[in-house]
């Protein structure tokens, strides 16, 4: 079983049924299957061999989409790439997994164009969007996206179309389909389900991104433990504002496509008020969302005003949501189930907390999601019973391979398991499990400030803070202090209309928090800074003060 | 200044940096990458303490923010409706 067989049977099962909505346009199952394949025959046709990287960057898009796809069915590695990268970190992220072809847009050129020098491994480049902005030197053999669409049809070897007048042919074994052309049909594979699918880059703490290697079966465990906990159904339509580059994002699309639903796909969450349209007009069913796009959500006037009643389920995971925030969704979106979830990129999800449990557990984030096992151990790797913090430790077919060329950082985190030969994923995270087993988010290892001597998670002054009335994001980070080791910054931002003062937030720290938590600076600003994931900036808020 | 340079000089002071593309009137600023979800709104709260009035969250599409000749237009367009509703108080028509 591969990724690409979720296309390929809903395809079969619904050739129809409309699998993609974005700007407007509707691509069938069927549609998005064929130009996938066709994508796939032309890269077969230009040398893509099995397990050769192919990038995409691109803004959410059809064609984002139908790449990943293409690139799947030619036995290759699909990297979903920021489409907000820049040329440093894009060149970065090529050598790095020496991607020997780039899709791209020509509107990205301003930052595309500063790589071609400096990834020796890039043999071409297809470009959609603006034919004329094609660049004619300088690029290692760039082509037009829509002449990969006419350059398959009929199965025959036309002298091309293409920039440079290569010859181009595609060659397909036909299988026993019922297609009017051979290109459109689906190209025989040689990879097995232990092959890689994809490689997500993700930030480290030293500055470079990580490669996580992820294989077809990583993929498809992943995504059918999740669809089972969130009961999808093929009525289901999914509206999707999230960086396809992040897997929540990515996994919108495969798990949509694993059952056969809709997708509305948007690129940002700028317009809130667009996307609350979509959501009415396509009568949309599923809203995954991470904590600020809820808080810019709420930050809206009257919710309640608008006709979500379609929506059956909303999901949050990337940072944990304020337990204010829970409750104004709930009563934003009352016939919606909400589901608190936790995961790191490395084994895509962990757990989720069952909708019900919000009452009893508003600050749980569930337990270990089906077909997976999960438990706490201390700093020598034994378990450790409930209430006591440790470090959480992943055990399941979701797992990654590892980090792309890093064995040393991989040996750091995927540890011998149970079982002779197996690894389980030591998160990094710390976790307390209450006696009926629902895990707490307690704070990465590596983030705890320690002050006066005391160990203090940025998460609880965090929390503390966002129980206050009129705070919509919180973020709270260490600096050095001669006195007190490390000393607390809280940069906070005020809801519209709410004047809260420096003696107000103190004065509710002293309620909420032990003497040592309390943060000594306090900083309003207007709004954080962001990474591409939506997730607060840190690094930066770090940075701007010299650390 | 002109309502059109007094946004040019906002977004050009807050999101451009040194070496990014010169962004045109029409531009739209997301697909250029100027300007992200909490662009909008450091954009929207410039523009109500600029201009004086609150914007409304079914005013906060695209067709309103998302160049700078639509910001320009949305700007005229609220300052000439509150004039003419001030107008019509006084008894003027």
């Amino acid at each position: 079983m591969l990724v690409q067989n979720f296309l390929e049977e809903s395809a079969h099962r619904f050739p129809n049924k409309v699998a993609l909505i974005h700007k407007g346009e509707r691509l069938t199952y069927q549609e998005v299957d064929q130009k996938a394949n066709k994508v796939a025959q032309w890269l077969r046709s230009q040398g893509i061999q099995r397990g050769d990287r192919v990038a995409i960057f691109l803004d959410s898009s059809a064609e984002s989409v139908i790449s990943l796809f293409g690139i799947l069915k030619a036995d290759a590695i699909f990297l979903m790439l920021s489409p907000t990268l820049k040329t440093q970190k894009l060149s970065y992220i090529l050598n790095n997994c020496q991607a020997k072809a780039l899709i791209t847009h020509t509107n990205k050129l301003g930052v595309v164009s500063g790589v071609f020098g400096s990834v020796p491994n890039l043999q071409f480049v297809i470009f959609t969007g603006n034919k004329d902005k094609i660049p004619t030197s300088g690029c290692p053999n760039p082509i037009f996206w829509k002449e990969i669409d006419s350059l398959c049809s009929n199965n025959s070897s036309n002298p091309s179309n293409s920039i440079n007048s290569q010859h181009v042919t595609c060659n397909s074994q036909p299988e026993t389909r019922n297609s009017t052309s051979a290109s459109d049909l689906q190209p025989p594979t040689s990879n097995i389900d232990l092959d890689l699918a994809t490689i997500i880059y993700t930030s480290g703490s030293t500055g470079n991104p990580k490669g996580v290697m992820l294989t077809h079966l990583n993929m498809i465990s992943a995504a059918t433990s999740i669809t089972t906990y969130l009961e999808n159904v093929p009525e289901d339509i999914i509206i999707d504002v999230l960086p396809l580059s992040f897997d929540y994002g990515l996994y919108q699309i495969l798990m949509a496509f694993k059952f056969g639903g809709t997708v509305v796909l948007e690129q940002s969450f700028a317009f809130p008020y667009k996307i609350i349209k979509q959501m009415i007009k396509e009568r949309v069913t599923g809203f995954p969302g991470v904590p600020t796009m809820f808080a810019i959500l709420l930050q809206m006037e009257d919710l309640k005003k608008y006709d979500l009643s379609s929506l059956r389920y909303v999901t949050n995971t990337a940072a944990a949501l304020p337990i204010e925030h829970i409750k104004r969704i709930r009563d934003a979106f009352p016939q919606a189930k909400l589901y608190s979830m936790y995961g790191l990129t490395e084994c895509k999800r962990v757990s989720y907390l069952p909708p019900d449990e919000l009452d009893r557990r508003p600050g749980s984030v569930g337990k270990g999601m089906p077909n997976e096992e999960v438990w706490v151990v201390d700093e020598n790797g034994n378990r450790v019973g409930p209430g006591v913090i440790g470090e959480l430790v992943v055990r399941g077919s979701n797992v990654m391979r590892g980090y792309w060329g890093d064995p040393e950082i991989t040996d750091r985190v995927l540890k011998p398991g149970p079982l002779p030969g197996e690894k389980v994923l030591y998160t990094g995270d710390l976790f307390k499990m209450d006696e009926e087993g629902f895990l707490y988010f307690v704070g990465r290892k590596d983030d705890m400030i320690k002050t006066k001597g005391e160990r203090v998670s940025p998460k609880e002054v965090e929390n503390a803070l966002y129980g206050l009335e009129g705070i919509v994001e919180v973020a709270v980070i260490p600096l050095p202090d001669d006195i007190l080791g490390q000393a607390i910054k809280a940069y906070i931002v005020r809801r519209n209309g709410y004047s809260l003062t420096e003696k107000d937030v103190l004065r509710h720290c002293k309620k909420e928090l032990e003497e040592f938590a309390i943060p000594k600076y306090i900083e309003f600003r207007d709004s954080l800074p962001k990474i591409s994931s939506g997730k607060i900036d840190k690094l930066t808020l770090k940075q701007e003060i010299g650390q | 200044m002109s309502i059109v340079n007094e946004i040019r000089k906002f977004i050009e002071e807050n999101f451009i940096l040194e070496g990014d593309d010169h962004l045109g009137d029409e531009d739209s600023l997301l697909e250029k990458g100027i300007i992200d979800s909490t662009g909008v709104l450091e954009l929207v709260a410039f523009l109500e303490e600029t201009y004086h009035f609150k914007i409304k969250d079914e005013e906060l599409v695209p067709e309103n923010l998302d160049s700078i000749k639509n910001i320009s237009q949305f700007i005229q367009n609220k300052l000439n409706f509150s004039r003419e509703s001030v107008d019509r108080e006084d008894g003027r028509s």
